[in-house]
């Protein structure tokens, strides 16, 4: 109930007139998209009391957003001597970019890509700057980290209290896809003032690869719904046209197909129809998995989400290693 | 949810939303007379959980969850339930609430106008302020003050106020037994009973006042008194607050505003009564 009127109030705003305004605020906020619902309603006749916490949350955003780009900003200046490329992901290149997806999109840590050689230039740098590790630097977890992921363990701002996660990839090198970071990077757009952001095809990579090659999808109707306005924004042609090379160079073809059929399925996005292909009954599952959410903002489908659940671990490991990750994780 | 209630504090409208009907039972009879929110639209959702499915029956601990959540928190049990809908409420104002800049502080009005103390835990502001509430100043609240941005007023938030170990005695003496809520032993901040604000209280919730004065007190030393500057009043208040950061500029210049235009003092004292001597004299002065 609750996921399900927040996705028909963002895809057609105008349609809700007399709902569960209540339904509607907390499945908004559980899904992290209060933000982006109090832009979207804007302007139409909603109860005051409603109206008031839409104007909150969308003074929320403009503060959400200048502590984005500050911390984007704090990173570049500790980057900058390095000489190295620096690509915002995520939210915060969505708002340093000033897309159409950055309206009312809460930012929580800073996502960057830089070449995996750098990647010891970097963490020093960073840790010269007032970041510090986490967790403990020694250990499984870390040595997990390096050895396995597509990010070093995250850092911290020792003042600042923000997380930065580092990717030198956009996938686990444990998971089946390889994408090809060169071409990431090679293909990255500048932005004034020295920072990148991947191009508009990579960004709907990496979101697809985020919510269907890697993770359990929690989170997903907001980033489903970044794919959504970015589609939107984008849609052209050559747009198109390297969408599909794109999802093909990553290995990520079949998790682009699905993120478009299914944000085309909730939102309403005009997608390539001929390349995304038809909604099948795997997407079923994946629809009922990203609606598991009712208007107390409870999750729902328990035995649903623990089966994307285990398939996200799956995903990111080999069966033996994946034994072998348990284990060590029940033992600690 | 199974069980559910919709209450008004203030300006604030809240859903509690919980797996058992006892602790919402509770709930209601300590906020008996309170109104329903405002065209039955809610500014947050608290929701009383088990841990487990299973946890609803056996053992049963509550969970405290809700549109804001610290994810880290443990558990209260059972018998505490009323507590963790009461830490619920507060933990949404703290972690939710961006429309008035929020000091963790208790305020008291007469006059229009308005008395903020604020201080360390321990330092008897809710003492004081349920106090002060039954000697005729009329009790804002005892844990948030909230200071409207654009206007500089402060809005009431008078809910229930959480009285600890020694104070339950001290506000026992004071008040008739039907305000109180039930008396929660061993909980982890000791023991503690809730006690409803008078009808004054809760009948002038929609109503405002100006800031005149800002105390510090601290309960345990001989009574003394001393003005506290500007800028140290300025640097204790963002320690008080649980937005000021979020709220960016605008809270910035609504602090800068309350430093600046009403005095601020510290005072020390040795037991309650000369607590509330000092500040009747304070209010007499302001006033003439």
């Amino acid at each position: 109930m609750g996921a399900r009127l927040l996705v028909r109030a963002l895809r057609d705003p105008a349609s809700v007139r007399h709902c569960d305004w209540n339904a509607l605020i907390g499945a908004a906020r559980a899904e992290q998209l209060i933000g982006s619902l109090a832009f979207r309603m804007e302007g139409l006749p909603v109860p005051a009391r409603v109206e008031e916490i839409f104007e909150a949350a969308r003074r929320d955003s403009g503060h959400q957003r200048t502590q984005a780009l500050w911390e984007a900003e704090m990173a570049r200046r500790a980057l900058a001597p390095l000489d190295v490329p620096v690509i915002l992901m995520k939210g915060s290149a969505f708002h340093a970019a000033n897309l159409g997806a950055s309206v009312g999109r809460s930012v929580g840590d800073l996502d960057i890509l830089v070449p995996k050689a750098s990647l010891d230039a970097v963490e020093a740098a960073l840790l010269g700057a007032g970041w510090e590790h986490v967790k403990d630097t020694k250990g499984y977890d870390d040595d997990y980290y390096r050895r396995w992921m597509h990010e070093l363990p995250p850092l911290i701002h020792r003042t600042r209290d923000r997380m930065i996660d580092v990717h030198h990839t956009i996938l686990p090198l444990t998971a089946r896809p390889r994408p090809n970071a060169q071409a990431l990077i090679a293909d990255s757009v500048a932005l004034e003032g020295g920072l990148r952001i991947l191009a508009p095809a990579d960004i709907i990579v990496h979101g697809a690869a985020h919510l269907f090659a890697d993770g359990d999808l929690a989170g997903g109707l907001r980033n489903l719904w970044d794919i959504d306005r970015l589609v939107r924004e984008f849609d052209m042609p050559v747009f198109r046209a390297s969408l599909r090379e794109n999802a093909q160079r990553h290995q990520l073809a079949p998790h682009v197909r699905r993120a478009l059929r299914l944000a085309q399925r909730l939102y309403g996005t005009p997608v390539d129809r001929a390349f995304a292909g038809r909604f099948t009954l795997a997407d079923r599952l994946f629809e009922a998995r990203l609606l598991a959410r009712n208007g107390w903002g409870q999750e729902r489908a328990k035995a649903l989400r623990f089966a994307f659940y285990v398939r996200s671990h799956w995903l990111r490991m080999p069966p033996l290693m994946l034994a072998r990750h348990l284990w060590i994780k029940a033992r600690g | 949810m199974r069980h559910k209630l919709a209450l008004r504090i203030g300006p604030v409208g809240f859903r509690i939303g919980s797996a058992w009907r006892a602790p919402l039972d509770a709930l209601a009879a300590l906020y008996a007379g309170y109104p329903e929110p405002e065209d039955g639209i809610c500014d947050f959702t608290v929701r009383l959980e088990p841990e487990r499915p299973w946890r609803r029956l056996i053992r049963p601990s509550v969970a405290i969850r809700g549109d804001y959540i610290l994810p880290d928190a443990a558990p209260l049990s059972f018998a505490h339930a009323l507590l963790a809908a009461e830490m619920g409420m507060n933990l949404q104002m703290a972690l939710g609430h961006k429309s008035c800049l929020l000091l963790h502080a208790a305020t008291v009005e007469k006059n229009g106008r308005a008395l903020i103390m604020t201080g360390e835990s321990g330092a008897g502001k809710s003492t004081l302020a349920a106090l002060l509430g039954e000697r005729g100043w009329r009790l804002m609240g005892d844990e948030f003050a909230l200071l409207h941005m654009e206007s500089g007023t402060l809005l009431p938030f008078p809910r229930a106020i959480s009285l600890k170990n020694g104070a339950i005695r001290v506000m026992e003496a004071e008040v008739e037994a039907s305000r109180f809520g039930p008396r929660l032993i061993g909980t982890p901040k000791g023991d503690i009973r809730h006690l409803r604000p008078n009808e004054e209280a809760v009948a002038r919730m929609g109503e405002g006042a100006i800031p005149a004065l800002i105390l510090f007190p601290r309960f345990g030393e001989t009574a003394a008194v001393r003005g506290v500057g500007a800028a140290e009043v300025f640097m204790r208040l963002t320690q008080a607050s649980t937005n000021y950061v979020a709220l960016g500029r605008s809270g910035f210049e609504a602090l800068t505003r309350l430093v600046k235009t009403i005095p601020a003092l510290a005072i020390d004292y040795p037991d309650a009564e000369t607590a509330i001597g000092l500040v009747d004299d304070f209010q007499r002065e302001l006033a003439a």
